[in-house]
C-alpha cells in the first residue's frame, strides 16, 4: 500500500515536472514564432532605408533608428569593451584568489542585476542635467557603463579557460608578464572574449529604459553626439504604443531585427564555449 | 656553450610545506645531469628553482643561493632575465595554440621585440634542425598551428622554441613521460647531441633513461638530495643504501 | 656510454645514435657572431619592471571602475533626490497627502506638488509577488525536469531555448504582452477570474481593459522564469552525485531521490535563485510599463490598473514638470537602486554558498 503511494507520488512528480516544462517551453516558443511571423510580414527594404513617415501615413522605415542604435552602440562599446576586458584580465591574471578580486566579481554580479532605468537616471543626472539637453553622448555613456560588468565577467571566464601550461610556457621563455598576458593568454582566449563582448553588445542593443531620458529619440537622421538620437528599441516602444496600425507594423519589424541579432549572439557564445573552440592546446 | 650551475643551501617552501631541504650540488657545464627519485620528492620543484619559475606560485618561497655561471640568479638579476638564459621544457608539451609552427619557435624572440625577418628565418630553421623536427614541418611552417602536431612533434617543437633563444642551460622536466616510445627515443637522441652545446638538467622518472643520456645523476628523496655522482657509480655501486633501494626497485 | 646493470636485468647499451640522414646531424655550428648576437640582444632587453608594473596598475584601475560605477550611481541619485527628501522626508515612502475636500489620499499630484511613493511601492510589490507565485513552481519544475528527468538529447536544446529567452529584450516582451497577452486576458481569462474568484474581493473589474496587475504579473513571470530556472539547475548540478546515490541505495523512488537527495541539499541555493528572480522582477521596466495601466492608485482588485516604481519613472521622467517632480522620481529610483542591490547581493550570497565558487552565470 505504502509502496503504491510512493510510486504514485513519483509518477505525479514526474508528470508535474513535464507539465511545467511544456507550460514554459510552449508559450515561449509561441512568442518566438508569433514575433517572427509578425515581423517577417512587416519587413521590407524600406524598413532599412527610410525614415518614419508622419503619423497616419503608411510606409516609411526605421533607418534612422538603426543608424542611431549603431552610433549609440559604437560609443557604448568604446567605453565598455576596453574597460571591461581589462577588468576581466585583472580578475583572471592578477587578482586570482585575492579579496579584492572577490569583491570586484561580487559587485559586478550585483551590478548586473540593477535595473537599467536606474542607470539611466544616474547618467541623466551626470550629463543631461548638467548640460541641460538630451544627447546621444549621454545615451552611449549609459549603455557603455552597463556593458562593463558583463564584459568583465565573461572575459574573466574565458581567460580562466586558458590552460595554465600555456602561461607557463610563455613565462619560462623570459617573456615579460604584460606581454605574456596580452600576446599569449588573451590571444588564446580571444574567440571567447570577442563573443562575450558580442553578448554584452546584444544585451544593451535591446535596452530601452536608459535611453528614454538620455538619448530621448529623434525622428530624423542624426549623428551628432550632442543631439538627441533615435534608437531601435526606443522606436519600437513608441510605435507599439501608438494608435496607428502602420507604426505597429514597423514596431514588429524592428522587434524581429533585434531578435535576430540576439539569437546570433547567444548562439555564437554557446558554440564557442561548449565546443571548446577555445581549447587549442590539447 | 653552456655554463655550470652551483647550488648552495637551497631550501624551498610551498606555504608551510618544506619541499626542498638544504640542497647542495654542482652541475657541470656541457653535460647532461639527470635527477631521479620517487614522486613528490621535490625534483620538479628543484629545477623550477633554477629558472625562478617556482616563484610564479604566490605561496612559494626560496632561500639559498643558485649561481648559473657566475651570476647569482636570486640576488643579481630579475626572473625575466634569468629565464631568457635558462630554457625549460615541460612534461606535457605546451606549444602556443594560436600560433603557427614558425611563430612558436620564434616566440621567445618576437615577444621580446626582435623583428629582423632574415635572422628569425635562420634561427627558426636552425632550432628546428637541432630538435630534429625540421624535415617533418619545413613545408608547413606558417600554415600549420603548433597544436596540430602529434605529441612527440609538439614536444620537439617546444624544445626548438627553447633553443631558439640560445640559452646557456636547458631544463627538462620529464620531457618524454607523456610520449610514446618512438618519440621518447627521438628525444633522448636529441639530448645526446645537444649536451655538447648546452648544460642540460633532466628530471626523469625513468631510471633507464637517466642511464642512457646523463653523465651525472642526482637522487632525490623527500626533499633532500641523497646522492649526486657519476651515473655509472649511482647505478652500479651507490654509496647510500636508500639510493640502492630505489634503483633496485624496493620502493618508488 | 658505460654499460649499466640495474636490478640484474641486462640493459642493452645504447648504440651510439645513428641519426637519420638529414635529421639531427651534429647541430650545425652557427656562426658564433650570430649566437652571441641573439644573446646580446636578449641581455639588452632589460627586465621590463616598469612596463609590468604599469600594466598591472592599469588593469587594477579598470577593475576598480566597477566600484566607481556603484559610487557614481549612488551619489548622482542622492544629489538629485535631495529636494524631495528635504520636502517629504521618510514619510515619502509610507504616507500621502490627504485632500481636505474629498478625504482621499492624493498620492501623485505634480500640479500641486504632492508626491508619495506608496502606490508605486504597492504596484511593484504586487506585480512582483504575483510573478513569483506563477513563475517559481514552473521554474523549479522545469529545472527538475532538465537536470534529473530529461533525456540527454533534449537537454542541450531546451537549455539553449531557456538561455535565449533570458536574452529577449524587455520591450519585445512588452510588445507581445500588449498585442497578444492583454487581449487574451481581457476576453477570456479575466472574465473567468471574476466569475470564479470574484467573491474574494481580489478580482473586480470596473473598466475591463486587460491591463493591470495581473497582466504585469503574468508577463513578469514569463520574464523571470529563465533566470530562476537556470540558477536552480546550476544549484542542483552542484549537489554531488554521491548524495543522489546514497538516497537511491536506500530504495527510494526517483522523486524521493530528487526531493531528499537534491532539493533538500540545494534548497538554500534555490531560495537564492528565487530571490534573484524577485530582484529582476522588482526592477523590470519596459514590459511592465506597457501593461500595468499607469494609474497611481491602490486597489484591492488585482485586475485594476496600477503603476510600479520603474514604470512611473519611465513614463514621467523625460517630461517632469519642475524640480520637485524630478526629485521625487529620482528618490523612487534611489529606493529601487538600494532595494535591488540588497536583494541581488543576498541572492548571490545564497547561491554562492551552495555552489561554493564563482557561479559561471552572467545574466
Amino acid at each position: 500500500m505504502r509502496a503504491g503511494i510512493r510510486t504514485a507520488t513519483d509518477g505525479l512528480a514526474t508528470g508535474l515536472a513535464v507539465l511545467s516544462t511544456v507550460l514554459v517551453v510552449a508559450p515561449l516558443v509561441a512568442i518566438f514564432v508569433y514575433l517572427i511571423f509578425k515581423g517577417v510580414s512587416s519587413l521590407n527594404l524600406d524598413f532599412f532605408t527610410q525614415v518614419p513617415k508622419p503619423e497616419g501615413v503608411s510606409g516609411g522605415g526605421m533607418a534612422n533608428a538603426i543608424a542611431g542604435s549603431a552610433v549609440l552602440l559604437g560609443l557604448a562599446s568604446l567605453i565598455g569593451v576596453p574597460i571591461g576586458i581589462s577588468g576581466g584580465i585583472f580578475l583572471a591574471e592578477f587578482g586570482r584568489g585575492t579579496k579584492l578580486a572577490n569583491a570586484v566579481r561580487f559587485t559586478a554580479d550585483v551590478l548586473n542585476g540593477v535595473p537599467s532605468i536606474v542607470m539611466g537616471i544616474a547618467v541623466y543626472s551626470l550629463i543631461v542635467y548638467r548640460q541641460k539637453h538630451f544627447s546621444a553622448l549621454s545615451g552611449g555613456v549609459a549603455l557603455g557603463i552597463m556593458m562593463i560588468p558583463t564584459v568583465t565577467r565573461t572575459t574573466e571566464e574565458m581567460l580562466l579557460m586558458v590552460p595554465h601550461a600555456v602561461r607557463e610556457a610563455a613565462l619560462a621563455l623570459g617573456v615579460p608578464n604584460w606581454r605574456s598576458v596580452l600576446s599569449i593568454t588573451v590571444r588564446t582566449a580571444s574567440p571567447g572574449i570577442i563573443t562575450g563582448c558580442m553578448l554584452a553588445f546584444a544585451r544593451v542593443a535591446g535596452e530601452t529604459a536608459p535611453l528614454i531620458f538620455t538619448a530621448l529619440g529623434n525622428s530624423n537622421w542624426s549623428a551628432n553626439l550632442n543631439q538627441p538620437i533615435s534608437a531601435l528599441p526606443l522606436e519600437i516602444y513608441r510605435y507599439a504604443l501608438s494608435p496607428y496600425e502602420d507604426q505597429h507594423r514597423l514596431a514588429w519589424a524592428g522587434a524581429l531585427v533585434l531578435i535576430v541579432l540576439i539569437v546570433v549572439a547567444v548562439s555564437l557564445v554557446r558554440y564557442v564555449t561548449s565546443r571548446g573552440v577555445l581549447k587549442g592546446a590539447s | 656553450m653552456g655554463v655550470g650551475i652551483e647550488v648552495v643551501n637551497l631550501n624551498a617552501w610551498y606555504a608551510a610545506n618544506h619541499t626542498l631541504q638544504d640542497i647542495n650540488l654542482n652541475i657541470p657545464a656541457n653535460h647532461a645531469t639527470a635527477l631521479i627519485g620517487p614522486s613528490g620528492c621535490g625534483k620538479s620543484t628543484f629545477v623550477r628553482c633554477l629558472n625562478r619559475m617556482h616563484e610564479t606560485n604566490p605561496i612559494a618561497r626560496v632561500t639559498g643561493t643558485v649561481r648559473i655561471g657566475d651570476l647569482d640568479i636570486y640576488n643579481d638579476a630579475k626572473p625575466v632575465e634569468i629565464r631568457r638564459r635558462v630554457g625549460m621544457v615541460f612534461q606535457r608539451p605546451n606549444p602556443f595554440p594560436t600560433m603557427s609552427i614558425y611563430d612558436n619557435v620564434a616566440a621567445g624572440l618576437k615577444l621580446n621585440g626582435y623583428s629582423n625577418r632574415r635572422v628569425l628565418d635562420e634561427i627558426v630553421e636552425r632550432s628546428l634542425k637541432d630538435s630534429a623536427l625540421w624535415d617533418e614541418v619545413k613545408d608547413d611552417l606558417k600554415k600549420k598551428s603548433g597544436a596540430s602536431l602529434s605529441g612527440g612533434q609538439q614536444q620537439r617543437l617546444c624544445i626548438a622554441r627553447a633553443l631558439a633563444v640560445d640559452p646557456e642551460v636547458l631544463l627538462m622536466d620529464e620531457p618524454a613521460s607523456a610520449l610514446d616510445p618512438v618519440s621518447t627515443s627521438k628525444i633522448e637522441d636529441l639530448i645526446f647531441q645537444l649536451k655538447s652545446q648546452y648544460t642540460i638538467v633532466i628530471v626523469t622518472h625513468n631510471m633507464q633513461q637517466a642511464a642512457r643520456v646523463a653523465e651525472k645523476t642526482g637522487f632525490f628523496l623527500n626533499g633532500r638530495m641523497v646522492e649526486f655522482d657519476s651515473t655509472h657509480k649511482i647505478f652500479t655501486n651507490p654509496s647510500d643504501k636508500r639510493t640502492e633501494d630505489y634503483i633496485t626497485g624496493r620502493f618508488g | 656510454m658505460p654499460e649499466i646493470r640495474i636490478s640484474h636485468s641486462p640493459i642493452e647499451t645504447r648504440p651510439s645514435p645513428q641519426p637519420n640522414p638529414g635529421e639531427g646531424r651534429p647541430p650545425a655550428q652557427p656562426a658564433k657572431a650570430e649566437v652571441s648576437a641573439i644573446r646580446a640582444f636578449l641581455l639588452s632587453r632589460g627586465n621590463s619592471a616598469i612596463a609590468d608594473r604599469g600594466f598591472h596598475w592599469l588593469m587594477v584601475l579598470c577593475a576598480l571602475t566597477i566600484f566607481g560605477i556603484v559610487v557614481l550611481i549612488a551619489t548622482e541619485l542622492m544629489v538629485r533626490s535631495h529636494l524631495a527628501w528635504n520636502e517629504f522626508g521618510f514619510k515619502f515612502f509610507f504616507q500621502a497627502f490627504i485632500d481636505p475636500d474629498s478625504k482621499q489620499p492624493m498620492y501623485w499630484d505634480p500640479v500641486n506638488g504632492h508626491f508619495s511613493a506608496v502606490p508605486f511601492i504597492f504596484g511593484t510589490l504586487v506585480s512582483s509577488f504575483l510573478a513569483l507565485l506563477l513563475a517559481v513552481p514552473l521554474a523549479v519544475g522545469l529545472a527538475v525536469f532538465l537536470t534529473e528527468m530529461c533525456p540527454r538529447m533534449l537537454r542541450a536544446p531546451l537549455a539553449f531555448v531557456t538561455e535565449l529567452l533570458a536574452a529577449i529584450p524587455s520591450v519585445i516582451y512588452g510588445m507581445w504582452a500588449v498585442f497578444v497577452l492583454v487581449p487574451i486576458l481581457r476576453q477570456h481569462v479575466n472574465p473567468l477570474l471574476i466569475k470564479s474568484l470574484g467573491w474574494t474581493g481580489f478580482f473586480n473589474d470596473e473598466n475591463p481593459t486587460g491591463l493591470g496587475f495581473v497582466a504585469a504579473g503574468v508577463i513578469l513571470a514569463i520574464m523571470i522564469l529563465p533566470i530562476i530556472s537556470s540558477l536552480t539547475r546550476e544549484v542542483m548540478n552542484a549537489v554531488p552525485g554521491s548524495q543522489r546515490e546514497a538516497v537511491l541505495a536506500l530504495g527510494a523512488t526517483r522523486w524521493e531521490m530528487i526531493r531528499m537527495g537534491v532539493l533538500r541539499n540545494a534548497r538554500i541555493g534555490i531560495v537564492g535563485a528565487i530571490i534573484l528572480g524577485l530582484g529582476r522582477a522588482l526592477g523590470e521596466t519596459m514590459a511592465v510599463t506597457m501593461v500595468i495601466g499607469n494609474t497611481p492608485q491602490i486597489q484591492k482588485s488585482l485586475l485594476a490598473n496600477g503603476a510600479s516604481m520603474a514604470s512611473v519613472i519611465a513614463n514621467e521622467y523625460a517630461e517632469a514638470s519642475g524640480d520637485l517632480h524630478l526629485s521625487a522620481l529620482t528618490e523612487i529610483g534611489l529606493a529601487l537602486f538600494i532595494v535591488t542591490i540588497i536583494v541581488n547581493a543576498l541572492a548571490r550570497l545564497l547561491v554562492w554558498a551552495v555552489t561554493r565558487g564563482t557561479p559561471a552565470q552572467v545574466n
